[in-house]
């Protein structure tokens, strides 16, 4: 049976004919068993349904969980529907919600600014015959392999009070203008701005620097014989025909920023001018207070704000496939 | 041979002729670029250097000092003795281990399923997975965490290794989802699955179907296709793949965090958490705590850069 189902369609394959796209697809599928059908559904089936239950079932359960006042314990019954009343007190009532959102905010706005920028800059830069070039780039990029876990507790070592660097360079760790980098609610979050930076930076590098090699030289070349300058042949030709690599930096970077969470975390706990959005929904919901319901309207905002950098990057990827 | 000889020396001299024009420019890119290394490479040098002075010497004569009692692998020797870190490197590997090859394996089937047959959902069934690799793990982690207390899993018993001092439970000392190195394993394996298989169909879609049709024509089920002709194929990909799903998962923070309760099971990038404030009691620990944590990754990265780099960029140019 599976036999015969097989040699019909190896005959056609070898025949001159196999130009027409609808007998190509049809030829396809025949040359499939039930058996082969099978076992394609579950070798897609079964990756898709995890993910299905493991990531999107939460994700609309996060929705749903928003609209009540459920605290993890007891039964979960229509009477802990609350409309919106959690969103409500979130954005007029909850003290930390527009300072979180602003640091994300101010987060994003960081690294797209100074640290994307300086990335762009680091590979332009390297991206040529030069001495040296790679070792610059190993050394640029070695931060990205690090956690950022690690790179908050290295960054603390330069910034604590008494015992930092930082403070001990500048001769005030022991008297009274001494910095409380860390401490200080009004500056901690771009002391830590600069170590997430520390490692960004050579992440846009390395994603630009691919982008770059495929850049055919003889436009550059182009327009280096037409006068250009090194800076003017970057924004009006290497820039526009890097497109598609500008839009993974700039996914990459907005995503980063919605994510942030390690090096707060291990710095303060995402306390006192450190809050960021994922910090809140954490500790409303999970590790501190068991706010299900408020914590989950926090973590649809920022669900929202992150499928705006999703839908980018789907369209993008919906373009080339 | 004469006449190759001498057109050598022409061509040195013509170079050297060339070489001593140095380009004002380029003397100022290398002081720029070896100034930004200096700043690069200074928070490691320091943390190295203070990991290595005892506290009694740094608390005396401060931070910034000459190494007044020499340099020591104390601060080291105090987190093997104290902080049982030997146990925090062991739960990291029960955890990469399998989430590395488990992820693999379900990218590698989905990306073969969806660029080597022509189905109506390939497209939606790649945007699927693309996307939920996207989502910040917060979005999803309140209902991950109660699904998690509320998933039974069976105890078949513990896998005890002796020389390590180590065990761990198949598949759950709880009997649920929580707590345990398994719960953790799913959670990377799927998260990261959306990722890897992103990479991978990029790399399987430059793989021309008539390979897959051909081997059908010879009879080869698809399962075989899969494992005999496509992932060889693909070997530059998935070494790539392995290389950056290792550092992920060792570095990852949260989701040991939130879904795992005991201390002692934690990851080792997890467990630096666990470590602040009780045991992390000055900058001389902590250096020496982080530097012990990151050095896995940094060998990685030195022995492995290429495919470090090519995994990176393999999701981004070829996309």
């Amino acid at each position: 049976m599976a036999n015969t189902t097989r040699t019909a369609p190896a005959r056609a394959l070898g025949s001159p004919e196999a130009g027409a796209l609808v007998t190509t697809r049809r030829r396809r599928y025949t040359l499939l068993t039930r058996r082969d059908k099978v076992l394609l559904l579950l070798m897609v089936g079964i990756p898709l349904a995890l993910d299905i239950v493991l990531i999107w079932l939460p994700t609309i359960t996060s929705v749903l969980l928003s609209f009540t006042n459920w605290d993890g314990l007891s039964d979960l019954t229509s009477k802990n529907f609350v409309g919106l009343k959690n969103y409500q007190f979130m954005f007029t009532g909850y003290t930390l919600f527009w300072p979180a959102f602003s640091h994300n905010v101010i987060w994003l706005l960081w690294l797209t600014f100074i640290a994307t920028p300086l990335g762009i800059l680091f590979a332009v830069l390297l991206d040529r015959e030069m001495r040296g070039s790679r070792i610059y780039q190993s050394i640029f990029f070695l931060p990205v392999v690090l956690a950022l876990a690690v790179v908050g507790l290295i960054w603390e070592l330069q910034y604590t009070p008494t015992d930092g660097f930082i403070n001990n360079f500048l001769g005030i760790a022991h008297n009274s203008h001494l910095i409380d980098w860390l401490g200080n609610p009004r500056i901690n979050l771009y002391a830590i701005l600069v170590a997430a930076s520390w490692r960004h930076i050579g992440y846009v590098m390395i994603l630009y620097l691919a982008g770059l090699k495929s850049v055919d030289p003889s436009l550059k070349e182009a327009a280096r014989v037409d006068g250009a300058t090194e800076v003017q042949t970057f924004f009006n030709v290497v820039l526009p025909v890097m497109a598609p690599i500008n839009v993974v930096v700039v996914v990459v970077t907005a995503i980063e920023s919605l994510r942030a969470f390690d090096i707060a975390f291990i710095i303060n706990q995402g306390k006192n001018g450190l809050e960021l959005l994922s910090i809140l929904i954490t500790n409303n919901s999970v590790s501190e207070a068991s706010l299900v319901g408020f914590g989950s309207a926090i973590a649809v905002v920022l669900l929202v704000i992150s499928l705006v950098p999703i839908v980018a990057f789907l369209t993008r990827v919906m373009r080339t496939f | 041979m004469a006449t190759a000889a001498a057109t050598a020396t022409v061509n040195r001299r013509d170079v050297q002729i060339k070489r001593p024009r140095v380009k004002p420019a380029r003397v100022a890119l290398h002081a720029f670029l070896i100034t930004m290394v200096a700043i690069w490479l200074f928070p490691i040098a320091w943390a190295i250097f203070t990991s290595l002075r005892t506290f009694g010497d740094t608390a005396l004569h401060g931070y910034i000092s000459w190494p007044a009692d020499g340099l020591t692998l104390i601060n080291y020797q105090t987190f093997v003795t104290e902080a049982q870190l030997p146990l925090y490197y062991l739960n990291t590997l029960v955890v990469v281990v399998p989430g590395v090859i488990f992820t693999l394996l379900l990218a590698s089937l989905v990306a073969f399923g969806c660029t080597q047959f022509s189905w109506k959902f390939n497209l939606t069934v790649l945007l699927i997975f693309t996307a939920g690799n996207l989502l910040p793990p917060q979005v999803i982690i309140i209902p991950l965490y109660y699904a998690y207390l509320h998933t039974p899993i069976p105890y078949f018993g513990e896998i005890d290794i002796n020389a390590w001092n180590f065990s761990f439970a198949i598949f759950s000392d709880n009997t649920l989802l929580y707590d345990q190195y398994i719960g953790i394993i799913l959670i990377h394996v799927v998260f990261q699955t959306g990722f890897a298989t992103f990479v991978l169909s990029n790399y399987m879609k430059t793989i021309t179907k008539e390979i897959t049709e051909s081997a059908l024509v010879d009879g080869a089920n698809v399962l075989r296709i899969w494992w005999s002709v496509i992932l060889p194929l693909c070997r530059p990909a998935l070494a790539a793949m392995a290389t950056l799903l290792f550092t992920f998962i060792y570095n990852d923070f949260f989701w040991a965090l939130v879904l795992m309760k005991s201390g002692a099971k934690r990851p080792i990038t997890t467990a630096l958490n666990n470590l602040q404030g009780e045991f992390f009691t000055n900058n001389n620990l902590i250096a020496a705590g982080a530097l012990l944590a990151c050095i896995p990754p940094i060998l990685v990265y030195i022995l492995l850069q290429k495919q470090f780099v090519a995994g990176l960029t393999l999701g981004s140019t070829k996309g």
